[in-house]
């Protein structure tokens, strides 16, 4: 397969790259890994009358903490997150996440900003940063903006990043002390999407209580679904059986699955609940809680 | 569209192209230079039989387009083979029979090359994580694990 034809633009720098997507509008593209835009393009679902490649832009590609956040470079490739040891040590709702995209070869090449701003709601970054509560920031022709990760999704394929705007950075709060998360997928092989997955993020009190809950759960509706309802039944309870089970059926009830080969709407909704499930004991283990 | 002149230094050797934007690696690979050993599979980023390294990182070529490739590195099959001499790889391939009808063995067998370049001893589950963009559907991959093991162990050695 063979995509349609378009203009190649490889700029160096981040205004150069904002300036030729001021250009060209809605026929431009940004192609970061191309590990889900080419498909597209092959397959001609979608259309490009310009693609502007952002990796020859330096400076993208980095994962650090600084500032009590830890920062991840638009263009930072899923193998690097991979290979991060602070994201192993301290980040395991990453670590979780990372390894379950795709596969290793594509992860070579598909970066941390692409997954986000491909609005696909199938894609496992968006659940795990909105149970982060992460930050996006986006370059633009009259500069940065800051956007919350809770603004972020607004439909199928569909985000509040504009036509002329870049991602280039990923913000996360480092976790306080007690704190865990975890990402847990459900797919039918290697490199398929999830037939649902739940990301949790977890600090838990002095008392053993709760004190943040982050919940969201992953293609399960037109796009990545964040259950404040499943969040609020936890907050200042103690991570009993009980409460947990609480919890993970209002997660379930805030899911909209849509029936496909992975599933009937009744399983998928099923295994929200059963992965949220999951996904929240282990983010209380991980807390150093029961 | 405008084409773009290219330079992709493939197995050492720098070779230039006027490509069309459009044009991705694989095609560039196989019409443009000839080098037919890294094979089109599903043509979806499923499969992995087109896996060449790009800077010595395994990724589908039927993913990246060639202009995406200007200035970089890419190995293919076509390269592994030293004076004759099959590299450890293909002869562990070759020894443990690794392969059976041999259309996914080109992309197993760059997998594997950036798989020993980064880990001399590979456990059984890191060699199956390794391959597991890689599809075979001849041999149930237990042949593949063990030529890939009897490779580590002859690169041991050197």
């Amino acid at each position: 397969m063979i995509p349609a034809g378009f203009d190649y633009h490889a700029p160096v720098t981040l205004s150069e790259a904002v300036a030729l997507l001021s250009r060209y509008g809605e026929g431009a593209k940004v192609l970061s890994g191309g590990q889900s835009l080419l498909p597209l393009l092959k397959l001609r679902l979608g259309h490009a009358e310009h693609l502007v490649d952002i990796g020859r832009i330096p400076g993208l590609e980095y994962v650090k903490e600084e500032g009590g956040m830890l920062r991840i470079g638009g263009r930072t490739r899923e193998s690097a997150l991979e290979q991060s040891e602070l994201i192993r040590e301290r980040y395991p709702i990453l670590y979780d996440t990372v390894r379950v995209i795709a596969d290793p070869l594509v992860r070579n090449l598909a970066t941390v900003g692409g997954n986000l701003a491909h609005g696909d709601p199938g894609n496992d970054h968006p659940a795990t940063m909105l149970a982060l509560g992460a930050q996006v920031v986006a370059v633009g022709p009259s500069g940065e903006r800051v956007i919350p990760i809770d603004k972020f999704f607004l439909g199928l394929f569909t985000t509040a990043l504009q036509p002329d705007e870049i991602l280039t950075e990923i913000r996360v709060p480092s976790p306080p002390p007690r704190s865990g998360g975890a990402y847990v997928k459900l797919e039918r092989k290697v490199g398929d999407y999830a037939t649902a997955a739940a990301a949790v993020q977890v600090t838990l009190g002095a008392n053993g209580a709760f004190d943040r809950v982050g919940l969201a759960l992953t293609n399960v509706g037109p796009t990545p679904v964040r259950s404040q309802d499943a969040e609020d039944a936890l907050i200042g309870k103690r991570p009993t059986d009980a409460a947990i089970a609480e919890a993970a059926r209002r997660a379930a009830d805030a899911s909209s699955p849509t029936p496909d080969r992975r599933g009937s709407v009744e399983y998928k909704r099923e295994m929200a609940r059963v992965l949220a499930t999951r996904a929240l004991k282990q983010a209380v283990r991980r807390a150093g809680g029961q | 569209m405008a084409t773009h002149k290219i330079t992709v230094t493939v197995n050492g050797a720098a070779r230039e192209a006027d490509v069309e934007s459009r044009l991705l690696l694989v095609h560039l690979l196989r019409e443009s230079f000839r080098l037919t050993g890294t094979h089109i599979g599903c043509d979806t980023t499923h499969c992995g039989a087109c896996t060449v390294l790009l800077d010595g990182q395994p990724v589908k070529s039927c993913t990246v387009l060639a202009v995406q490739a200007d200035g970089r590195e890419v190995s293919t099959v076509e390269g592994l083979e030293r004076d004759g001499k099959l590299h450890p790889v293909q002869e562990g391939f070759w020894e443990k029979h690794g392969l059976q009808c041999g259309y996914c063995t080109p992309g197993m067998l760059m997998t594997s090359c950036a798989l020993l370049s980064r880990t001399k001893e590979p456990s059984e589950q890191d060699i199956r994580e390794a391959i597991s963009g890689n599809l075979c559907r001849c041999t149930g991959y237990v042949n593949i694990i063990q030529a890939i093991q009897y490779a580590a162990a002859k690169l041991r050695e050197r």
